[in-house]
């Protein structure tokens, strides 16, 4: 258990996509690495060393600054055997924790489940983007997803529903419209409550604009705004424990190296803007963010990207994250590949164990299914 | 003119054989007649097809495509604009039960090859659907059949094919999935055709004798040198057969079900309804046809009003329809395709073998929002012509009273039953401002305003998620 008074937060960021490790956390030394990226490479004299045979992407140069003060963990070798190389049921491997069958229940639902039996903070878990990821599914847990903190809620877009004269008028008789009401079955009544539970949480999240301000600029782009949008209702304090968001396409096939550099540029300013951001409010002390991908990508270049792979790799960061390397980085040596890939050697659950179970104080093994090795970043 | 009871059958039976109607098509129908319109919906042969010149010329990139929105997409399309309604209510009911998914098939395009297959044999005899399914290289790759070989059985499909596809559990023991399996040895996909320099080729099915058990195979209490089409042969005729069909039918066209995994231990809801639509099956030899035809002309189904809780596909549709804002093509048919998934239908890719779960497990808090803050977008927006015409019509009746003016509002959206406190809600509103009226310039402008706030209130009810 983290030693803060308030208590623990955990956002996580989804790199959709798969992300090239070997060009994010880079083995810049090696002959191997040279040899198999003839094209999609990052030249030596640009990266950012961490120490003798892995450097930084050069365009990570905010998150280097992180790991240099001690506050980023790196995760290497990351994934699962047998690892799919499809995008869909790898990802959907990371949201349910089931390599071996199509699990439809999403860890962080349960996770929210147990920080919150009674479903009493329909805020407990909020996730930023369009449509719920799996990781976010499970029946009976209500858990608020906001495309858009300016105008989230119910009956926000409607073009003949002005926001200052007609909506608050509107919004009561949604809410008279979804009341309880005798008689009318089990899916009226299901449908009533999960209403009244969106309006509930639009309400609460109405708040977190309204108090925040900040001298930070976020950049203008998708990853920024989600940030902002969660240093916000972090910010309000309305018992949020999960923020969940994502950013992409990672998907790096071909083009790779703009892609990839605009990707990191994106992703690097944004993390570090939400970390300076919660700094000038003096907070963050209670709050992790971990980075995830589905996979790696493919060792050897494919002339202008890269295909998929397997291992891939994980970050923390935090002002209690005990920062570093964890793992081993995977060989590049012919004989250790997997399929041409950087081979897996260590399972993902373990990674979501010390999360649940070091961070947020719970019992991991229901949420992932069995026993699996801990690591110490938290 | 045809009374208002069947005119509001009529929209019972468009939203469930099809994806709905605006009124004007439903006053239409409804003259026409009951039991012509459920003829013309089962013979979709004899009315024209999607012009598909005219969707490739707006669309040159979507033949083919790979993106999963835009095959998507293209299927929203065909929902939308189609002339034969059931042709893509069967082809979604199929796509449900027969789950295929992209997140392991990883190619769109054949995904939207097996949906073309469930619409030219979704309405035809089940027996050669079956086979058909056995043959689509979407399911064999998806199920792994490529990887059931002489000597060496993979059960996936074999298992599948008679637990979720045409038995349910319960009907069938281990052995019989592994003589199945030996069965469908050799039923393969073909090797595929690079792409390169001539483009993109589709997966084809091949049949590899060499690789095919030939030797004698019990299954099902039947003995003999079975190939796949003698397994699905004895299939057809066991009696589960129908009786699961019959339920996967009434689930999806008739009122909600309990889930799949329940049918062991929940009785249906109406057993005499099921036994109606197994007596068709046998009478027709499982001819899909016929049964739907007992069905649609069946008291069961003509009370079912709203009883069906809509799967976002459903809502999204038949809310467009309403609209009329995507007849022909138009630009943003992605952005209407991935409202579906945002809303928890992603077609092509359900989430699993066993499908998407239906009727309340539609709803969860953010696809709750999303489809109220969807619908009420759409039919509050009175500058789209299917919306206009609603005004239009409101207009075209003179000065309205509210509880006029509200029945005119459900009747344009369905017609939509409500409950109690739905109805007192919304006459309420239109009491606020009198009644409605269109003399001078100022009240048109009002009138036009309420009428659009009046229909997204009526979108955003409980009673909307229902068809």
């Amino acid at each position: 258990m983290a030693s803060t008074k308030k208590d623990p937060v955990v956002v996580i960021l989804q790199l959709t996509g798969a992300n090239d490790i070997l060009n994010t956390i880079i083995p810049y030394t090696s002959g191997e690495y040279r040899d198999n990226r003839p094209k999609v490479n990052i030249p030596q004299d640009q990266v950012l060393p961490i120490d003798d045979q892995l450097a930084f992407n050069p365009n990570m140069g905010p998150l280097k600054k992180m790991y240099d003060d001690g506050k980023m963990a790196i995760i290497h070798g990351i994934g699962f055997e047998n690892s799919p190389r499809s995008h869909f049921r790898a990802m959907d491997i990371w949201h349910t924790c089931e390599p071996d069958i199509v699990g439809t229940e999403g860890w962080v639902a349960k996770v929210t489940r147990d920080l919150d039996p009674a479903g009493e903070n329909v805020l407990k878990t909020v996730n930023f983007g369009q449509g719920l990821p799996r990781a976010l599914a499970l029946r009976g847990v209500p858990i608020t997803s906001v495309s858009n903190l300016e105008n989230y809620g119910v009956l926000s877009t409607v073009p003949g529903i002005d926001p200052q004269q007609d909506r608050t008028k509107i919004l009561e008789r949604f809410a008279r419209m979804y009341a309880p009401a005798i008689g009318t079955g089990a899916t009226m009544d299901y449908l009533g409550q999960t209403g009244r539970d969106a309006l509930k949480g639009a309400d609460i999240l109405k708040v977190a604009p309204e108090k925040y301000t900040s001298t930070i600029e976020y950049a203008e782009t998708p990853i920024a705004k989600y940030l902002r949008d969660v240093a916000r209702v972090y910010l309000a304090d309305l018992g949020t424990q999960v923020f969940y968001t994502s950013h992409g396409p990672f998907d790096t096939h071909f083009n790779q190296p703009p892609m990839h550099q605009k990707l990191w540029t994106d992703v690097s300013n944004a993390v570090s803007d939400f970390f300076d951001d919660l700094k000038e409010h003096d907070a963050g002390e209670n709050l992790i963010m971990v980075m995830f991908t589905e996979f790696g990508r493919r060792v050897k270049d494919n002339g202008t990207g890269t295909d998929h792979g397997a291992a891939g790799g994980a970050f923390v960061i935090g002002n209690n994250v005990k920062g570093g390397m964890y793992g081993t980085y995977p060989s590049l040596k012919a004989e250790d590949l997997n399929q041409g890939d950087l081979d897996p050697n260590y399972d993902f659950r373990g990674f979501y164990s010390t999360v649940i179970e070091k961070w947020l104080g719970l019992d991991a093994v229901p949420i992932v299914g069995g026993t699996f090795e801990q690591m110490a970043f938290v | 003119m045809p009374s208002q009871d069947e005119i509001a059958l009529m929209g019972h039976l468009m939203r469930r054989a099809g994806f709905g109607a605006p009124q004007e098509e439903l006053q239409t129908r409804a003259a026409k007649g009951y039991d012509a319109t459920v003829e013309e919906l089962l013979h979709p042969e004899e009315l024209p097809p999607i012009d598909e010149n005219e969707f490739y010329r707006y669309f040159p990139g979507y033949e083919g495509a790979l993106g999963p929105p835009i095959n998507q997409a293209d299927w929203v399309y065909r929902m939308i604009n189609t002339k034969r309604p059931l042709e893509e209510k069967i082809a979604l009911f199929w796509h449900q039960l027969f789950a295929t998914g992209n997140s392991k098939v990883d190619n769109p395009p054949e995904l939207t090859q097996q949906i073309k297959m469930f619409r030219k044999y979704g309405l035809g005899s089940f027996k050669e659907l079956l086979v058909e399914l056995a043959k689509n290289p979407a399911m064999i790759y998806w199920l792994d059949n490529n990887g059931n070989h002489n000597g060496a059985i993979n059960e996936n499909w074999g298992r599948e094919l008679m637990e979720l596809f045409a038995l349910g559990v319960g009907n069938y023991s281990e052995d019989d999935i592994k003589e199945a399996s030996r069965a469908f040895t050799g039923w393969t996909i073909a090797p595929k055709i690079p792409r390169n320099p001539l483009g993109r080729f589709y997966w084809n099915f091949e049949y590899k004798a060499e690789d095919h058990d030939d030797g004698e195979k019990t299954f099902l209490g039947h003995t003999g040198n079975f190939n796949g089409e003698d397994i699905i042969d004895i299939l057809a005729g066991q009696p589960a057969s129908p009786r699961f069909l019959a339920r996967h039918l009434y689930n999806f066209f008739v009122a909600d079900e309990a889930q799949v995994p329940a049918w062991n231990i929940t009785p249906p809801r109406d057993p005499e309804a099921i036994q109606t639509l197994v007596d068709a099956y046998n009478d027709s030899k499982g001819d899909i046809r016929s049964i739907l035809r007992v069905l649609f002309k069946s008291d069961f189904f003509k009370n079912a009003r709203f009883e069906h809780v809509k799967s976002p596909a459903e809502l999204v549709v038949g809310t467009v329809r309403i609209a009329g804002n995507y007849n022909g093509p138009r630009p943003g048919l992605t952005a209407l395709a991935m409202e579906c998934n945002w809303q928890g239908q992603e077609l092509l890719n359900p989430p699993s073998v066993e499908s998407w779960h239906t009727g309340s497990e539609w709803i969860d808090g953010g696809a709750l929002v999303r489809r109220v803050n969807f619908a009420a977008g759409v039919l509050g927006d009175t500058s789209l012509p299917g919306v206009r015409s609603v005004v239009e019509g409101l207009r075209s009746k003179g000065s309205l009273a509210p509880a006029d003016f509200v029945t005119q509002c459900l009747e344009a959206l369905g017609p939509l039953e409500v409950s109690e406190s739905t109805h007192s809600e919304l006459l309420d509103q239109a009491q606020e401002d009198g009644n409605l009226n269109w003399g001078t310039d100022e009240e048109r402008t009002s009138s036009e305003k309420r009428v659009g706030i009046m229909l997204a209130l009526i979108a955003a009810s409980r009673d909307y998620q229902f068809a």
